[in-house]
């Protein structure tokens, strides 16, 4: 029987109270670009850290070439022929790029120069790769560094190459580059791992897409019977219907009510320029794929990336939000999408994450005191149901969904007018995700104007009255009322007539 | 980009300190300027004679003042006797590093001057410039420090004898017909001339038996630490009447514990403090009978390199010893105060 | 007493126990060699006050400078992620102002110390912010951006006064560096007393704990909450040289002169290692300035002691070496993990031996 160049069977990988991947199956053929896609948190990048030794799988096998294979570590990884190229480049720029491709494989002390720079340049023009040996590789466009990194895959005699996120900062020219270089090495044989969020790229230069969601395998499916709009909507799923009874389809009008927040050609360094308003009481959404703008449009609102143009009205009148405090000052808190990064204070206790914003809101010469801190602190554990050992008990060791809790609390307290919700429900139980959306809810219906992204479309389509949905950094619709269904998101989320 | 920023400010820092060293001297180390007569064009010629104007043209590469006091003192004392007053046109050029030393000397070469007065920061490396110098028909003399060269290379070398020094001190000392000698020793950086030659008396004195070394810690010329030894050994309730310490920043530090802890010191006192180098304030507390003994270290020796140009004198051997003095609490004048006092 | 270590290893004390401890062994040490080590008396001193004496009195005081600069660099520290290493220089230049200040005037009386000692704080302030602004606008590398400092400081010091060691006279400032008339503790421990207070004072009336520490442990989480990074990092430089110019001074004051070569020199090392003594990350953060303090205080019984056994003052450096390599590393998380894995094992050795017992 003929055997796939690689084979995951079963792959289990369970972290302190996260199933990550529960039996996965993965296959890879000889000369084959398979694309590995899901949301945030499905699983992907478990899946690769299992494959290149980084993690240690918790259960099922894998096998290269029909050989059962046991991978211990990155070296393991690598001598069994499989080799990773990531996302930020993880060469040293202020060497040579010979430097580079042979840097930790020689043996013994001694290093040829002459014949090392020879042997690069050849494998270098073997692939078409604009670069010269003797070049330092930080002279390189980011581009070409991707395509050093993969040289030094292929050069290792690499079967399987993992792509992860190859595409993130590079442009079309260096994508098609890019590109040209993975079909020569397909055709040699080569089986590539291609890992991206950019949909499009996938429909051009793959042959087969298996999706993972919440740790499962959704289902492997060749690039023709596939459509776009298919694989946004395995991506994202459809179940998850116990928590159905939300008040869905309960259509509200904010159009008379008093508009709270409205921008004009709003632009930041990382986001495009966009119009946006939100009435009292509204609860909206920014939808699209991760890296489609949502992000960074909310971003922008708060002041959180440099702000380079666009007017701001707040009750209707002008004013200026330029950074984090003056958002905060006109009534805005923002729940940082990328909790760990943006969010917590991980060292410092519950109490003191709690009161952080409010604090510094008061100014800096008028501290809450250590009563009032307390109070505050277990009126909100008690009102959230934070599950934590005590007040003084560091963030960092409770649980992702508590941890959200605590950053929820701490925007609460400074009681906002505007509350920007960014994955607010990203990593935690389904319990906690439930407790979530009822607050904002609740929370709306107290007259304060919510903005809630989820990569979870049904849930925002339970708490949102108006989602705006946006593709490659624009706004691309906005759909509300009838429109506010899921097959109306998928399809303009996926774009196109599809 | 932060990498960038790094370095630059590595370099700015680099810079920064070039600067500074080179604004403290109040010249510049590499290029040599003319304190003394800067409206004077300069002149160039290769003929040592002296110039037109019959100024004798004299180039000193030395150490910075901010060295030590005995350098500022050192400093002033070369630029008061090389004045245009007494016929001379004095350039300096004043470095911590001896390569930053050797290009001064060459650029002094290459300027032409008649004379050049070198107080070497390392003793190693001179033999090439000295060598041109002779070439050239440039005399050397060497002042304070001594350098590793054959004595053809030179005219004379000024210096102190600090082996001198300890042994004027410690025969100040046998002659107070002590009953006995509990001797606190503090001593300078390890190593250094000044630590040797002062040291090396007295350690004769503690192997001999003649006298009882109670402590003996260097302080690396710190006040601050020289308290703390001193304050270490009155807690240990160690027995001394004798504190000894290398100069008079130390003996000021061992002055201070001793006053902490009620230990009367001074003439007729429990304790004799001796210090050396002779700073004005050192100087004053020995008149007001605080200090017993003061040794000097005398940083002059620009008159007698001046007598020996002009040709007052001659020099009998290649080394000539600048005659140091040791002053006593009780015989100490005002008058010596002015004279040999460094400082202010 | 199982329990009690649990507990004190648990939390309880927390990040203090290993200084704490550091303390009690080197006392117990120094009990053993000389029961009389810690013995103080009152004696009178040569201007006729009574006044307290002793190693542990030595101890105390000499460590004043220290840490005062221990409690400005835990801030810089936990606010920065680096470290400060131009405090001595610095220092050199403060106390210099310092003294210039009170050498140009006629005749030194209260009024001229305070001004003399607002010069030297501004002058050091204002050094303080040069390096502050290098570090929270240019986001250099503290330990790269004060090397400017570190490198070219105490020539600036030699400026200011032009001279090698100037000195001051006047009975005020030996009473800075030594005794208040009347009051037999050493003026420099009360100044450490007091800049203490000032700290707690200043903890309990603004929240420059809560946002130094925010500022120190996540950067862009501070940011996004409305917390001015740039500010605190600067404001933690700036009352370092407040520390700096009270440690200037404290050691102009203790012998009346400035040699500007050799005042507090390698103090930064010193007070870098009580900050990490004292249980604080070097790499920012949660911080404790008690912890600190502490530290200072065994760096400083750390030098006593090897003098008082006639340790040689070069080799003392190697021995305050070894036995600061020791505490860090027993500080460190790794080792502690080790501890926690090995309290844990003996656990349940215990209780294995006990069922066993029971059967």
């Amino acid at each position: 029987m003929e055997h796939e160049l690689l084979e995951m069977r079963n792959i289990s990988k369970i972290f302190p109270g996260v199933k990550a991947l529960s039996n996965v199956d993965f296959t890879l053929r000889k000369g084959e670009i398979h694309a590995l896609m899901g949301e945030n948190g499905a699983g992907k990048s478990t899946l690769i850290k299992v494959l290149t030794g980084v993690y240690q799988m918790d259960g099922g096998e894998i096998s290269v070439d029909g050989d059962k294979i046991s991978i211990r570590s990155p070296q393991d990884a690598q001598n069994n022929g499989i080799s990773t190229v990531y996302q930020e480049i993880t060469l040293c720029p202020n060497l040579t790029v010979a430097e580079n491709m042979y840097i930790g494989r020689e043996n013994g002390v001694l290093v040829n120069h002459k014949s090392r720079e020879k042997s690069a340049d050849k494998i270098l023009q073997e692939l078409g790769i604009p670069a010269r040996s003797t070049q330092q590789l930080g002279s390189c466009s980011l581009a070409v560094q991707q395509m050093v990194a993969i040289a030094r895959a292929v050069d290792m005699k690499c079967k399987v190459l993992i792509l992860d996120e190859p595409t993130s900062s590079l442009d079309d020219k260096e994508v098609n580059m890019l590109f040209k270089l993975m079909r020569d090495l397909k055709a040699q044989g080569v089986g590539i791992i291609f890992v991206t969020h950019f949909l499009e790229q996938v429909y051009e230069v793959c042959d087969r897409i298996t999706v993972l969601r919440n740790g499962e395998l959704v289902g492997e499916y060749l690039i023709e019977d596939l459509p776009q709009v298919e694989l946004v909507a395995k991506m994202i799923g459809k179940d998850l219907d116990e928590l159905s009874s939300l008040s869905e389809g309960e259509e509200k009008n904010y159009d008379n009510a008093e508009v709270f927040y409205e921008a004009t050609n709003l632009s930041s360094s990382d986001a495009l320029s966009f119009d946006f308003k939100i009435h009292k009481g509204e609860v909206n959404g920014f939808t699209g794929l991760l890296g489609s703008g949502r992000s960074e449009s909310v971003r922008a609102i708060f002041g959180a990336d440099k702000v380079t143009g666009g007017t701001v009205k707040i009750k209707g009148e002008d004013v200026k939000v330029t950074k984090p405090l003056d958002a905060m000052k006109h009534g805005i808190g923002y729940l940082a999408e990328d909790r760990k990064r943006d969010g917590i204070i991980a060292d410092l206790s519950v109490r003191e994450n709690i009161i952080l914003a409010l604090q510094v809101m008061k100014g800096f010469f008028k501290p809450i005191s250590r009563s009032e801190a307390e109070a505050f602190a277990d009126e909100y554990i008690k009102v959230l149901n934070i599950k934590t050992a005590s007040r003084e008990t560091p963030i960092g060791s409770l649980s992702g969904g508590n941890q959200q809790k605590v950053i929820l609390a701490r925007w609460l307290l400074t009681h906002p007018d505007y509350l920007i919700l960014d994955e607010p429900t990203r990593g935690i139980d389904v319990g906690t995700k439930l407790e979530i959306q009822k607050l904002v809810l609740k929370l709306a219906e107290e007259g304060v104007s919510v903005t809630f992204i989820s990569s979870e479309v049904e849930e925002m389509l339970r708490t949102c009255s108006r989602l705006i949905v946006m593709r490659d950094r624009h706004i691309v619709g906005e759909l509300k009322g009838k429109d506010l269904n899921q097959a109306q998101v998928m399809k303009t989320i996926a774009g196109g007539e599809s | 980009m932060k990498k960038k920023i790094g370095s630059l400010v590595m370099a700015t820092s680099l810079t920064a300190s070039l600067l500074m060293s080179a604004c403290t001297t109040g010249g510049g180390a590499v290029t040599p300027t003319e304190p003394t007569t800067p409206d004077e064009p300069a002149v160039v010629a290769d003929d040592p004679a002296p110039a037109a104007d019959g100024l004798i043209k004299v180039g000193v590469v030395n150490n910075p003042p901010s060295e030590s006091g005995y350098r500022e003192a050192n400093v002033k004392d070369m630029e008061a006797v090389f004045s245009e007053a007494n016929g001379y046109e004095l350039k300096t050029a004043y470095s911590l590093k001896n390569d930053e030393q050797l290009q001064a000397a060459q650029g002094f070469i290459t300027e032409g001057v008649d004379y050049l007065l070198i107080s070497a920061a390392e003793t190693t490396g001179w033999d090439e410039v000295l060598k041109k110098a002779q070439e050239n028909g440039i005399k050397v003399y060497l002042f304070d420090r001594m350098i590793d060269v054959d004595e053809s290379l030179y005219e004379a070398a000024v210096v102190s004898d600090m082996a001198a020094e300890g042994d004027t001190a410690v025969q100040w000392l046998l002659d107070q017909k002590l009953d006995e000698y509990n001797v606190i020793h503090i001593q300078g950086a390890m190593g250094s001339d000044a630590q040797i030659g002062r040291t090396g008396a007295l350690q004769k004195q503690f192997d001999d038996g003649k006298m009882n070394c109670v402590v003996q810690q260097t302080a690396t010329w710190d006040e601050a630490e020289a308290k703390k030894i001193v304050e270490t050994a009155i807690n240990s309730k160690q027995k001394f009447n004798v504190i000894y310490a290398e100069n008079d920043g130390m003996a000021k530090g061992a002055v201070a514990a001793l006053d902490a802890a009620g230990i009367k010191h001074g003439v007729g006192q429990e304790v004799i403090v001796m210090g050396f180098d002779c700073n004005k304030w050192a100087l004053r507390e020995l008149k007001a009978g605080n200090w017993n003994y003061d040794g000097q270290c005398s940083p002059f020796q620009a008159q007698i390199i001046s007598d020996l140009i002009q040709g007052k004198t001659t020099a009998s051997s290649k080394k000539i010893i600048n005659q140091e003095k040791g002053f006593d609490a009780t015989t100490i004048t005002d008058d010596d105060i002015n004279t040999y006092g460094l400082g202010e | 007493m199982k329990n009690k270590l649990k507990q004190i290893f648990k939390g309880g004390l927390g990040q203090l126990t290993i200084p704490l401890i550091a303390i009690a062994l080197l006392v117990i040490f120094n009990l053993i060699r000389d029961p009389s080590f810690f013995s103080i008396e009152l004696m009178h001193n040569n201007d006729g006050n009574i006044v307290l004496a002793g190693n542990l009195i030595s101890i105390i005081n000499g460590a004043s400078e220290l840490a005062v600069l221990a409690m400005g660099m835990t801030l810089v520290t936990a606010a920065c992620g680096g470290q400060d290493i131009s405090v001595g220089a610095m220092a050199a230049i403060a106390g210099s102002t310092f003294v210039k200040v009170l050498k140009a005037s006629p005749s030194i009386t209260g009024i001229t110390v305070v001004i003399a000692f607002f010069a030297a704080c501004v002058v050091a302030m204002l050094f303080a912010s040069f390096n502050g602004v290098l570090v929270a606008i240019f986001k250099i590398q503290p330990m790269i951006a004060t090397l400017i400092l570190f490198t070219c400081g105490r020539s600036i010091a030699y400026w200011i006064n032009g001279g090698a060691t100037p000195t001051v006279e006047s009975p005020i400032i030996n009473a800075i560096g030594g005794f208040i008339p009347g009051i037999p503790v050493p003026t420099p421990v009360l100044i450490v007393i007091a800049v203490a207070i000032i700290f707690a004072l200043a903890f309990r009336f603004t929240s420059i704990e809560l946002f130094t520490q925010s500022v120190g442990i996540n950067g862009s989480a501070a940011r996004l909450n409305g917390i001015n990074s740039t500010f605190i990092k600067l404001l933690s430089f700036i009352i370092l040289g407040a520390c700096v110019a009270v440690a200037g001074s404290i050691a102009v004051g203790r012998l009346g002169l400035i040699n500007h070569e050799t005042i507090l020199l390698d103090i930064e090392m010193d007070a870098i290692l009580a900050v990490a003594i004292g249980g604080n990350s070097l790499g920012g953060g949660k911080f404790k300035i008690s912890g600190s303090i502490i530290g200072a205080y065994v760096i400083q019984m750390l030098t006593i002691t090897l003098y008082a056994m006639k340790v040689s003052s070069t080799d003392v450096k190697a021995y305050k070496a070894i036995v600061i390599i020791i505490l860090v590393v027993i500080g460190s998380p790794v080792i502690k993990a080790k501890f926690q894995k090995l309290m844990n094992r003996i656990k349940d050795n215990k209780r294995k031996v006990s069922v066993k017992g029971a059967e």
